[in-house]
């Protein structure tokens, strides 16, 4: 399916959920119930909604880290299942960035980026190069040897975005990526993290209960109780 | 090298347990080499006496210990005089007690056997072996221990026995026995007329299948065999050998308990490390791969360092004086090769556990886990 962007340019869907539901607890804490949701290719969308509404399930759901009781999940137009190449979707489709870093704490910050590009053989010196690119642009040149302990809560989420980035995907999922940050910091690294997704041509899906960084996305969906109830065009 | 790292990670981190692994499966590397080199030394001290310039052994059929052996002596004399036959010498084999020493080792032994001949004699002179019925012999730490020199008396057993000489061996059980001429040995042990084993030397080593075939033929009751076929298959050497592996291999399980334990409290503590390597492109292959990284640093630190143990244990045996030629602390490159292999072999056992658990950690659960 392709749908037709602002300027004109027609701009493909990249993430598709069909009729999704998914529950806890064998089946007695139902979390999504019949979500349909799509983004298309460059966009930043942002998913608002109160706390257990199901953002973070619809985002794993999309990166293939859990499945669906029902419906259907497509990155790329290709279905996410329990069947499907995971390791290639985690590897070169899809990076996250949650909430807490989860950056591992012995290593340092140039170690913990070259994670992904490890699990996925890339060539070191290539890793390298491009560690330090992306490290320049996050303004975290001077900190690559310096272990995770002696970062600042904002140098951890800015080194959690490298890493994310390190296999240029061009689809990223971030989960509250400025929820333990204050508002200053977390200023920063929206701001970071959307000049990245531009200039990388990367498409953002982005759960969050800040409704000043989800209107500067190109388009807010909200999440009530386990459905989207409206989209809405920010700003 | 950020794959090492992971593996090293964890160890570092809980510095003491891990060294609590190591030295685990290093005191248990150490306990499998000590007790399997110390008895292999003594299998092999107890063959090179068999072997003493002869290469084949004839002794009794099915017995359980070569003390009950009872081989005729018209037998060693027919056999001496066998063509393919360089020489033939009956060994008889006892045991006494003396005042404060409970087990000396007795040979009874002709005056022309290679024991007599070519040893190295400290005191006295060869020629006055086996003049008098009762003249012995004596290893340089059974006239130490009997406080005997040449010409003294010596009270072995119920008897008194004249010293002849002192000869000075390398093997541990002669050095500490008593060398009696054949006869009067026979006469000690009432087993007159008859020998423990012959100790044959061929003229043509390539004669040794049709010597075995005609002692076979000549003596139903007897069996020949080669000095390397007797210490392989005797079934003393055999239950001696089953023992140290047995007790070696007990070691190492425990050894590798405590890497089991030591891997799934590092797969626990790390659950939520695991997630994140798995959000990040890892495989299952790649988690179990970094699990059994860690169990194989753990296997192998200790086993070279149960090496090293080891190895200064068996030195320091040496060194005592009182176990002086009945311990060869030299260990075989087979030997360490199969502990190191069982060590790591064990280690990895270990781990299989946790490594599963570890590949099968669901992230999205595991992020959740604090």
């Amino acid at each position: 399916m392709r749908l037709e962007g602002g300027s004109g340019e027609v701009r493909r869907t990249v993430l598709r959920a069909e009729s999704l539901w998914k529950s806890y607890d064998e089946g007695t804490v139902a979390v999504l119930k019949g979500v349909d949701c799509e983004v298309r290719e460059g966009e930043t969308v942002a998913l608002c909604g109160p706390s257990g509404c199901g953002k973070s399930t619809l985002l794993h759901l999309f990166g293939g880290l859990d499945w669906a009781d029902r419906g259907r999940v497509s990155v790329n137009s290709v279905e996410v299942n329990r069947h499907s190449n995971l390791l290639r979707l985690l590897r070169h489709e899809v990076g996250f960035v949650f909430q807490l870093h989860n950056l591992i704490p012995d290593l340092t910050l140039a170690e913990n980026c070259l994670i992904p590009t490890v699990a996925a053989g890339t060539d070191r010196r290539e890793a390298r190069a491009r560690l330090v690119e992306l490290a320049e642009r996050t303004g975290l040149g001077h900190r690559l040897d310096h272990r995770i302990q002696k970062l600042s809560g904002g140098e951890r989420q800015r080194t959690a975005i490298c890493r994310a980035l390190m296999n240029r995907p061009k689809i990223l999922l971030a989960d509250e990526p400025t929820g333990s940050l204050d508002e200053q910091a977390s200023k920063v690294i929206f701001d970071l993290l959307l000049d990245l997704v531009e200039t990388e041509g990367a498409t953002l899906l982005m759960a969050t209960h800040d409704r000043n960084l989800a209107g500067r996305c190109d388009r807010l969906v909200e999440m009530h109780d386990g459905k989207i109830h409206e989209h809405a065009h920010a700003g | 090298m950020i794959f090492l790292k992971l593996i090293l990670t964890n160890l570092r981190r809980h510095r003491i347990r891990s060294l609590i692994s190591v030295a685990g499966i290093a005191f248990s590397v150490a306990a499998m080499l000590t007790v399997v080199t110390i008895l292999q030394g003594a299998i092999g001290m107890f063959s090179s006496i068999l072997s003493n310039d002869s290469e084949m052994i004839v002794f009794e059929k099915d017995v359980s210990d070569l003390f009950f052996s009872n081989v005729p002596g018209e037998a060693a004399a027919q056999i001496a005089g066998w063509a393919m036959v360089e020489h033939a010498h009956p060994v008889l084999f006892g045991v006494v007690s003396s005042a404060g020493h409970p087990i000396i080792t007795c040979f009874g032994v002709t005056a022309t056997d290679a024991r007599i001949q070519k040893a190295a004699w400290v005191k006295g002179d060869r020629g006055n072996f086996a003049r008098h019925d009762d003249d012995v012999v004596l290893g340089a730490r059974a006239a130490e221990f009997l406080s005997a020199s040449l010409g003294s008396e010596v009270q072995i057993g119920h008897a008194k026995f004249h010293v002849v000489g002192v000869l000075k061996t390398a093997n541990g059980f002669e050095d500490g026995g008593v060398f009696m001429p054949l006869a009067a040995a026979q006469s000690f042990f009432h087993k007159q007329g008859t020998s423990s084993v012959i100790t044959v030397k061929l003229r043509n080593k390539d004669d040794a299948a049709a010597f075995k075939a005609m002692v076979k033929a000549k003596y139903p009751s007897l069996i020949a065999l080669e000095d390397a076929e007797f210490t392989r298959t005797y079934s003393q050497f055999r239950i001696l050998k089953a023992t140290a592996w047995a007790v070696g291999g007990c070691g190492l399980l425990l050894g590798g308990l405590g890497v089991a334990n030591t891997m799934i409290m590092s797969v626990f503590t790390r659950i939520r490390e695991i997630a994140i390597l798995r959000v990040n492109g890892f495989s299952q292959v790649q988690i179990g791969g970094v699990i059994f990284g860690e169990s194989a640093v753990v296997s192998v630190s200790g086993a070279v360092t149960g090496l090293l143990v080891g190895s200064c244990f068996l030195y320091a045996l040496k060194l005592i004086p009182a176990l002086d030629g009945y311990i060869d602390p030299t260990m075989h490159p087979l030997l360490m090769l199969i502990v190191l292999a069982l060590a790591l072999l064990t280690g990895v056992a270990g781990a299989v556990y946790p490594a599963v658990y570890a590949m099968r950690i669901r992230a999205v659960e595991a992020l959740r886990f604090e």
